[in-house]
């Protein structure tokens, strides 16, 4: 149906959660390990001198049975689609083709990966070759796995999605690190609140475990390096401790969660986007302030910091944190950081807060992250490494 | 008065009141219009690097923006800076460096290419290397402003800087149906009342050797690289690939009553957007059609009107043997064999080849452009046509027409299609 007048807007449930990261998979595992003051899970060797939150063994076919739809996958995606498939379960929704071909998608996907081996001795041949145009092209004809491009394409997690889940509503891909994952959530969520849409599923993934993304962020020194360090450690910002994980949500019109007989896990109040200008000082901390005052802070208000640990944002967001005097916790001390995927895993770990009903341990060390007790509303920041302020609002339902 | 503004389910108009096209027939509408109406191919022999070895050596590459190589996203970028301009300067809206609305820009993956990564090889000290010595080299911070260049997010963040929208900019992708999608993002944003002005664009500049062989791995390409002008034969028998090609196109989105107000010239009217995934294969079209019908069906019904109020098809038209066919089938099912028949549709993409993620864009604008000049651009090199899909393409030579009424299709690989409803005047 087209969509009414867009001058009602109603409230948008969180029905779904499907998260898997370096701490566990599933909303219970991710509970205990927080409430118990589980440390993050890292891994400085393997990519030394960089510093990955690396991903929990999973068992795909749990979620993806056809081998041949695994093979077609790169890791990001597999992780992606892993994902998507446990929210779809929480949600009660999985193999639900009714509802499934009317749930839109908005996936928040970065893109990639590099087949290393074949970069690396391409790269050798290509430094000593006197013909490099020729080489270039007929090594990559003979070497690129035919099907490279498809599991390299930003819009192929939402693709696989569709193919292995059935998700056939709509498909969406945002491009753009950070901000990708607050805008999908926030078009979701937008959409819902202004009956332009019943049921969303929205999340991303990421894969910290390769050396093309790494090479990336290093390229301007963003990584992590040399052992793990809290976000808002004693010397400054660490640099991003980057984390493997899949995060996908659930949203719902009330409506459409009633009639089929589903219960909030938690209400998405409120998702907002915003762009600094970061040339300017102080310009962060002044947007990061103005988000937290249009979530508001009223008694049992925490904030979930998505700050990244990167240099220059992560100082300007913890100056306003600590205005605010907020209970804080970041969610990269848990299990790292996952552009793209960060945002929803945060308000998955939010919507967990606020139905426990309670805040988990503060990690020691990190000098912003305090207070405790009962919390009934999360704010979700996500300030981008380099550009985007964004924050959702997460709230119990009682 | 304010029923005016509304559609027929209530929601604010949406019209377009500016229009920026490049591609490589030319930098402008004019230009644009004027070749595409006279059945000119852009498509050519690549020059921008060696070809030795490549199956396919043509493309509709835009050359007369750079001398040398640059980054693709330096192309994408001053292709889709090339293109707002000129809507925005149509449509008169803002001042210089302040756009009052937001920006839904559809634009290609982006990473780090061939000559970048050769650039840090050369600097590892040993050999042969690994790919790990490649981030000691990034380590040096020599190349540190390549890290801003190839996120995702780059492209659109500087065309955010460049022309002043209003907030976080939007980078999307549903592979060649991203323009489509650009589009419907911009409109379901007025409709919400969230904005009363949106810049929606898609842009391409992403022929270099990796993604053309990407593409002839996937046996996607024609390999008619002797004629390259006659090599895009959409719908003909003989059509055996697509034609990869650069471009850019950008529409100022605005409600009606906002248009309206400052007395903007209306240039014509988003009046409805459909999706619909499929879910079948990664590359390959659900084989019952049933994603592109139900694409179709949903944006006719968000217009609010029927297959009969449909006076053209701006196809997606790739010249692949499989989405053409599979384009037909659809559109027989949702128009009817006979209907169909008297239905003019015809692919921009004939000429111009497949700008991927700004097909949509683009082909969107050419059919506004349609619509105001009362004139189809024609179906080129359809000289054998295809019984297995008999269509009215406009074959090789533009029509005069009254056209009021437009449907636009994209259909991305990984499944994800849009169709667009676009009219002239406000109902």
């Amino acid at each position: 149906m087209p969509e009414q007048s867009p001058s009602t807007k109603r409230d948008v449930w969180i029905t779904g959660i499907g998260l898997v990261s370096s701490l566990g998979e599933g909303p219970q595992a991710h509970w205990q390990a927080l409430a118990a003051g589980t440390a993050p899970v890292t891994d400085a060797e393997r990519f030394a001198p960089y510093v990955v939150h690396p991903l929990v063994k999973v068992n795909y076919d749990s979620q993806i049975p056809k081998k041949g739809d695994q093979r077609q996958m790169e890791p990001w995606q597999r992780i992606g689609t892993y994902a998507a498939g446990l929210a779809l379960d929480s949600a009660g929704i999985a193999k639900n083709a009714d509802i499934l071909g009317e749930t839109d998608m908005i996936v928040a996907a970065g893109g990639g990966e590099r087949d290393f081996q074949v970069d690396a001795a391409i790269l050798n041949d290509m430094l000593v070759s006197n013909d490099t145009g020729r080489l270039l092209n007929e090594r990559l004809l003979s070497d690129l796995r035919p099907t490279l491009s498809l599991a390299q394409l930003s819009n192929l997690l939402a693709g696989n999605i569709s193919i292995v889940h059935g998700v056939t509503g709509s498909s969406r891909t945002f491009m753009g690190e950070e901000s990708a994952g607050v805008d999908a959530t926030r078009i979701a969520f937008s959409r819902i609140a202004a009956r332009q849409s019943e049921i969303a599923l929205v999340g991303g993934a990421y894969n910290a475990e390769r050396e093309d993304m790494l090479l990336l962020y290093a390229l301007n020194d963003f990584c992590m390096k040399n052992g793990f360090r809290p976000i808002f450690g004693t010397d400054g910002a660490p640099g991003i401790p980057s984390g493997s994980m899949g995060a996908f949500l659930v949203l719902e019109s009330p409506e459409h969660a009633t009639a089929r007989g589903a219960k909030p896990l938690a209400k998405l109040s409120g998702v907002w986007s915003e762009r600094a200008q970061r040339n300017v000082d102080g310009s962060v901390a002044e947007k990061v302030t103005a988000l937290l005052a249009k979530a508001g802070t009223t008694p049992g208000t925490a904030v979930f910091s998505g700050a990244t640990g990167g240099r220059g944002a992560t100082e300007a967001e913890a100056e306003a944190l600590r205005a605010s005097a907020l209970p804080v916790r970041s969610i990269a001390n848990r299990i790292g950081h996952g552009f793209e995927a960060q945002f929803a895993a945060g308000l998955a770990l939010a919507a967990l807060a606020v139905s426990e009903g309670t805040l988990f341990p503060a990690l020691p060390g990190d000098t912003l992250e305090n207070g405790n007790g009962a919390v009934s509303r999360v704010i979700v920041t996500a300030v981008g490494h380099w550009r985007g302020e964004g924050a959702g609002l997460v709230e119990r339902v009682d | 008065m304010a029923q005016a503004y509304t559609d027929k389910f209530g929601r604010p108009i949406v019209v377009v009141t500016g229009i920026g096209i490049v591609t490589s027939l030319g930098q402008g509408k004019a230009d644009n219009w004027r070749r595409l109406t006279a059945g000119e191919s852009g498509i050519h022999t690549i020059t921008r690097f060696p070809l030795e070895g490549m199956r396919t050596t043509i493309a509709g590459t835009v050359d007369f923006l750079f001398d040398g190589r640059v980054p693709a996203p330096d192309l994408s970028q001053r292709l889709a800076t090339l293109a707002a301009e000129e809507a925005i300067a149509e449509a008169g809206i803002g001042t210089k460096g302040n756009f009052p609305g937001p920006l839904f820009a559809a634009v290609p993956p982006v990473e780090l290419e061939w000559p970048e990564k050769r650039a840090l090889a050369e600097v590892v000290p040993h050999k042969p290397l690994v790919y790990h010595d490649l981030l000691d080299a990034a380590e040096t911070g020599k190349f540190s402003a390549w890290h801003e260049r190839f996120l995702f997010g780059s492209v659109a963040d500087r065309l955010a800087d460049h022309f002043g929208t209003q907030g976080q900019p939007i980078s999307l992708s549903t592979a060649c149906a991203s323009g489509g999608t650009a589009i419907q993002l911009g409109v379901e944003a007025i409709r919400r009342g969230e904005c009363d002005v949106a810049l929606s664009l898609g842009t391409d500049g992403s022929v270099h050797p990796e993604a053309l062989i990407r593409f002839s791995l996937l046996s996607a390409l024609t390999t008619a690289n002797d004629k390259p002008g006659e090599a895009a034969r959409p719908f003909a028998k003989n059509r055996d690939g697509f034609v990869m090609a650069e471009g850019a196109a950008a529409l100022v989105l605005e409600s009606l009553e906002h248009a309206t107000a400052r007395g903007a010239k209306i240039l014509g009217v988003l009046e409805g957007c459909g999706e619909m995934s499929d879910n079948f294969h990664r590359t390959r079209s659900s084989p019952d059609g049933k994603p592109i019908i139900g694409c179709m069906m949903n944006a006719l019904k968000d217009a609010g009107i029927t297959p009969g109020d449909v006076d053209y098809i701006n196809a997606h038209g790739t010249s692949t043997p499989e989405n053409d066919r599979m384009e037909y089938v659809g559109m027989k099912a949702v128009f009817g064999e006979e209907a169909l028949a008297g239905i003019p549709i015809s692919s921009n993409k004939s000429m111009i080849g497949h700008t991927l993620t700004a097909a949509g864009a683009i082909e969107a604008a050419v059919s506004l452009l349609t619509i105001a000049n009362g004139r189809i651009p024609p179906t080129i090199n359809y000289n054998i046509p295809d019984p297995a899909i008999p269509l009215d393409v406009v074959p090789n030579v533009a029509r005069d027409a009254r056209v009021n009424r437009v449907i636009s299709n994209s259909f991305g690989f990984g499944g994800q299609n849009v169709c667009l409803v676009l009219t002239g005047e406000p109902a």
